[in-house]
């Protein structure tokens, strides 16, 4: 099963889990399985259509799947998928 | 500004940098020729700026429109206690002064905007952006990209930091990596979601070293390199980012080719913009409150907001625990939410309104907009 790295901003829609473990064959499918497992992620990860918010980028391994195969890239055991969610902070 | 020689003093005070041979007498005048602008002086532009000013850069420019606040020095370690209350900007070329007089202070007093940018930013070799707050972020890029200025990022929020160098020779933007921001307040600031003091420390001086490489031409830099940092885990690592083709800014068709409108591009709302029906203007609520009126007043900011600053009549209901709270709230009777500019108290409304509260109403612009 690939492993899901959560970033601290979304931990709180996971009971504070960093890593989750899912199943699927692709990164598209690990993320729809992600969401199902925690539904408040759902609406964080993916528009009304299902596709991945544009300001939401996912990374298979050190690689931005939008320069792979986007959400059909191949997952396989041990892979590590990362979020990797807009943040803003520095000043204030 | 360049004498193209150090002075014995200069020559005793960078001496563990002249014995490296990546620096020498060399390096040191570059550095010394060198203008760094720093984007805000707060949690990461504190550390940027000391270490800059303490590592010889000849010119630190400095943007900032902020005065220090108490809640500042649990992260922002170039101001100081009895620093509460004046300008950052006073504050942090104090704080230079005294420990590298020899540094030249550009103060550029105000926000960095989509009129003075280009302008600000032509006068310096590279920029570290240090701002809170995506609008700031996306015109930094835009400039940097339009200037060819490299950009020194970072960002924090809680315990994890990001970190890259953008608009550096052939390497990606800020725009390649996030072509679009986030809807207003579904990424809190660090004002609302908190931030780990020592954070902004490792963050900035991350920063600060990609500046130094910069100015010194030596190392290789985090250009299309991502790093993330989470401190809670205390993990480091490493993203390869890409210059997107398809880049509004830095791609091979460009669209944007001016500074845009960077409040509408990030979904703020305009404060000129006329009201909205459900929105009400802070001196409208002054005059209810002078008039006796009979309405219920709520803040929906966090409790350390509420006790910097707060309207007196108004109680204390966190976004979050407003679910919860509802039970408690009078709904026969005209309802007033504000937070700190409008998108929460927005969001609060809405989940008023679906809850069957009919008469309910935003406060435009929040505290912020406020005039006691």
């Amino acid at each position: 099963m690939p492993k899901i790295l959560i970033p601290s901003p979304l931990r709180k829609f996971t009971g504070n889990a960093a890593e989750v473990a899912v199943a699927g064959a692709t990164v598209g499918e690990a993320l729809k399985n992600l969401a199902e497992m925690h539904p408040e992620l759902r609406t964080q990860i993916f528009t009304d259509e299902g596709k991945i918010r544009s300001f939401v980028n996912v990374y298979h391994n050190d690689e931005d799947i939008r320069f792979l195969d986007k959400e059909a890239t191949a997952a396989a055991d041990g892979d590590v998928v990362t979020l990797v969610p807009s943040i803003a902070g520095g000043a204030r | 500004m360049s004498t193209g020689t150090l002075t014995n003093e200069e020559l005793q005070r960078y001496s563990r940098h002249l014995i490296l041979p990546e620096v020498g007498l060399e390096g040191q005048l570059k550095l010394k020729d060198s203008k760094v602008l720093l984007v805000g002086t707060g949690g990461l532009g504190a550390p940027l700026a000391l270490y800059l000013a303490a590592a010889g850069v000849g010119t630190i420019g400095l943007v900032d429109f902020d005065t220090v606040d108490s809640s500042n020095l649990q992260r922002q370690v170039i101001h100081g206690t009895s620093d509460i209350g004046r300008k950052k900007l006073d504050s942090a070329e104090d704080s230079i002064r005294e420990l590298n007089p020899n540094v030249r202070v550009v103060r550029h007093e105000g926000a960095l905007t989509s009129e003075n940018a280009l302008g600000i930013i032509a006068d310096y070799d590279v920029v570290a952006d240090g701002t809170d707050n995506f609008p700031t972020r996306y015109l930094v890029n835009d400039a940097c990209v339009m200037l060819g200025k490299p950009n020194a990022y970072g960002s924090i929020f809680r315990f994890d930091g990001q970190a890259s160098v953008f608009a550096h020779e052939d390497g990606p933007c800020y725009r390649c990596l996030y072509p679009e921001p986030p809807p207003p307040g579904l990424v809190p600031s660090c004002a609302e979601g908190g931030v780990l003091g020592v954070l902004p420390g490792v963050i900035g001086l991350i920063q600060a070293t990609e500046v130094v490489k910069l100015l010194l031409g030596v190392g290789e830099t985090l250009k299309g390199r991502l790093l993330l940092y989470d401190a809670l885990n205390m993990r480091f690592r490493e993203l390869k980012l890409r210059r997107n083709a398809e880049c509004p800014v830095c791609g091979d068709n460009r669209t944007i080719t001016k500074l845009i409108d960077y409040q509408e591009f990030c979904g703020m709302p305009k404060t000129n913009a006329p009201l909205e029906s459900g929105e009400i203007l802070p001196e409208d609520v002054n005059a209810m409150i002078a008039r006796g009126d009979d309405f219920i007043l709520i803040d929906v900011r966090e409790p350390h907001e509420h006790q910097a600053r707060n309207i007196p009549q108004a109680r204390l209901i966190p976004l979050g625990t407003l679910p919860a709270q509802l039970g408690t709230i009078d709904g026969s009777k005209l309802i007033v939410v504000h937070c700190k500019a409008g998108m929460r108290s927005a969001k609060a409304c809405t989940l008023l309104r679906e809850k069957g509260f009919g008469n309910v109403l935003n406060v435009k612009g929040g505290i912020d907009a406020w005039k006691v």
